[in-house]
């Protein structure tokens, strides 16, 4: 789960990061206001969603009055921001936080995630902050130095001072740069976080140690224990189509093709999207109802999958275990009572009581193509397309 | 022995009376795995499915002799059952539940470094299908009867995705010996290269079949450790070519976010190695009966 930038700064903030003043808003009066309350000549409206390279795509506004605040709000609430994070849909603005301007001397790079291969914390770090990390390992991986922390006993002090040296701190600054990386590092671990980034981390002309742009992201299986994270959730930011997919406990993406699918479990739903790709055809979605395949679940995917206007062809593709064809037979039976499908649907069964399963889609009033295999199935969704 | 579990090893189930432990506990003795009894804190001296439950995982092994377990508990508790196996001497547990944070599982891994490496727990998943050796035991929630007997050993991160190739096996009459589900989680209990690493000294074992998927090092971790350590032949199978770079495809730990994670990548290094890959994975049994028949 991703929080905003304005929430990330204010969970590590409370971790002992410092942060520029700043405050969020909802509408231009707010915005003036608020920036006459935190004071100063110069504040920067930044616009809230859930993407990096705001400030490339206009969301980030320097202004020199309250007015002009003002005036910045008003422009960027309602827009659609199209970065290269979003996709051309772009992502709604509804939230502006308004701060102070920071007199940047030096811009560096932090970042925490999880290292899977020695599943350990990694902490990663450059001079040139500004840039993505991935600009930076593909420009100047020489700055970039990483420590990995043993979690069961937690970051240690001497490993934050080494990437403050590292990053070639003046020696006045390194305790407050180390206390930042601790601060990270505890919200990191404390807060059951999958990526902490501060970028740029700066230092201003003021010798403040600043967290200028900050992200979060969480683990979402571990919400039931972090309600206070999950309450910074914020739909407007995810797609339609995947809120109703995962408030209904189905795994769900949306892609830019024309087949959608209905399939049980991940891996065998990423063959089948590949299968449809081999056969020259383009899905239209990921779509994981579980490896049970439950029959409300299967009326969900349905109804899911009938809200997408561009989907032309339906691929159904259930290997069902211990749930048994027949039940998923039934399942999807039920499904079609209650949901008018337009296009044309292909199903492929397989595994316990196949021919059970197939029996009872025969006899039944649906219109359907049987499959056998994967392949066939691949292969009569992408026919399907040109009737 | 099959390589991990065979006939003889004495299972327990871990949530034994609730309603998904019930119905795979049901499912295992049907497949004639050796279930021994089971572990529900507070239900300790009370029968279930005719065997007896325990309040701890020490006393179930002390009394049944244990040395197997597989955890029907829900994702919160479920780092503390798995600890509690390995304190209490079991030998493999495997973690059906899908929804343990990260952090529980890297606890898990760390509580884990203080056994010896020949006390150690082998843990399987989780978020995964478990383990099976046809005709011998079943230590997870597959179907049973699609696994045919037989020499080749299969590894996979999904569960029906490993339920399609024994399919295919099958209709190509080869059988397999051990299936092992790894689980679609990004920290998991085994990697790839545990497994292979067993499969390569098992000696019902001829051939393995590898389906791993994007994200992660793990896959490429095996091709390293086969083209260098093994005699065996490995086929893989690697999904998610369509998937987009950033995006969680159902498995937590199916998501590409550094270099050689995506599938082109991984099928790529995989070649490097040596191994032989399934070009999709609807010809996952044809490459292996292709390669079996060389060899």
């Amino acid at each position: 789960m991703d929080i905003h930038e304005y929430q990330a700064k204010k969970i590590l903030s409370s971790f002992g990061v410092t942060i520029p003043r700043g405050g969020i808003v909802y509408s231009p009066e707010n915005a003036e206001n608020k920036a006459r309350e935190i004071g100063g000549s110069k504040w920067v409206a930044k616009a809230q969603i859930h993407s990096g390279a705001r400030g490339k795509a206009g969301g980030i506004i320097v202004c020199n009055s309250p007015l002009e605040v003002a005036q910045a709000t008003d422009k960027l609430l309602g827009k659609k921001l199209v970065t290269n994070q979003t996709g051309p849909e772009g992502k709604i603005v509804n939230r502006i936080y308004i701060e102070e301007a920071t007199d940047i001397e030096k811009e560096l790079y932090l970042g925490l995630v999880f290292d899977r291969s020695s599943e350990s914390i990694m902490i990663v770090a450059s001079t040139e902050g500004g840039m993505s990390v991935e600009e930076i390992s593909k420009e100047k991986p020489e700055t970039i130095i990483r420590s990995k922390i043993e979690v069961a006993v937690g970051i240690q002090s001497f490993q934050a001072r080494e990437l403050a040296f590292g990053l070639g701190i003046e020696p006045a600054l390194i305790s407050r740069v180390s206390d930042t990386i601790i601060g990270c590092y505890k919200a990191f671990s404390e807060l059951d976080a999958t990526m902490v980034e501060v970028n740029p981390l700066v230092i201003s002309k003021q010798k403040q140690i600043l967290a200028l742009d900050c992200k979060m992201s969480f683990d979402n299986n571990a919400m039931f224990r972090r309600s206070q994270v999950s309450e910074l959730r914020d739909k407007t930011q995810e797609e339609t189509k995947e809120v109703y997919a995962s408030d209904r406990g189905l795994n769900y993406v949306s892609l830019d093709g024309n087949i959608g699918n209905i399939i049980n479990g991940a891996g065998l739903a990423m063959a089948s999207m590949d299968m449809i790709k081999l056969a020259g055809g383009s899905p239209a979605n990921f779509l994981d109802v579980g490896g049970g395949a439950t029959p409300e679940k299967i009326v969900k995917a349905f109804k899911l999958i009938t809200m997408d206007e561009k989907v032309r062809v339906i691929l159904v593709n259930i290997f069902a275990g211990i749930n048994r064809c027949d039940w998923v037979a039934e399942g999807i039976v039920q499904a079609l009572e209650k949901i008018e499908v337009k296009v044309p649907l292909v199903i492929r069964l397989a595994g316990t009581n196949v021919e059970k399963g197939n029996e009872i889609l025969k006899k039944s009033k649906i219109k359907y193509i049987e499959a056998k295999t994967l392949e066939d199935a691949a292969n009569k969704a992408v026919k399907a397309l040109g009737k | 022995m099959a390589v991990i579990i065979d006939k003889n090893s004495k299972i327990i189930i871990q949530g034994f009376t609730g309603k998904m432990g019930t119905f795979h506990a049901d499912e295992m003795i049907k497949y004639g795995s050796n279930v021994v009894g089971g572990v529900t804190p507070g239900k300790g001296g009370t029968k279930h499915l005719d065997r007896p439950v325990f309040n701890t995982v020490k006393a179930a092994v002390k009394e049944t002799g244990a040395t197997a377990s597989i955890l029907f508990v829900p994702p919160a508790f479920a780092a503390d059952s798995a600890m509690e196996a390995a304190d209490a001497g079991i030998k493999t547990c495997v973690a059906i539940v899908d929804g343990i944070p990260s952090h529980d599982m890297i606890k898990i891994k760390r509580y884990m470094r203080r056994y010896t490496k020949s006390g150690k727990m082998t843990l399987v998943g989780p978020n995964c299908a478990g383990i099976i050796s046809p005709g011998k035991s079943m230590l997870g929630i597959m179907p049973g009867h699609i696994y045919k007997e037989g020499r080749v050993g299969i590894i996979s991160r999904s569960g029906t995705l490993g339920y399609e190739a024994a399919q295919q096996l099958k209709n190509l009459n080869i059988g397999v010996s051990t299936s092992v589900g790894i689980g679609g989680d990004p920290i998991n209990g085994s990697s790839f290269r545990d497994i292979i690493e067993k499969f390569e000294t098992d000696e019902e074992t001829d051939a393995i079949l590898m389906i791993g998927e994007i994200g992660g090092p793990q896959e490429v971790a095996a091709g390293h450790f086969a083209k260098e350590n093994m005699k065996k032949p490995v086929i893989a199978y690697i999904a998610g070519l369509t998937a987009p770079k950033g995006r969680v495809m159902g498995h937590a730990g199916a998501i590409v976010s550094a270099y050689g994670e995506s599938a082109i990548e991984k099928v790529e290094i995989l070649k490097e190695c040596g191994i032989t890959i399934s070009k999709n994975p609807s010809v996952m049994g044809d490459t292996v009966k292709s390669v079996l028949d060389k060899n």
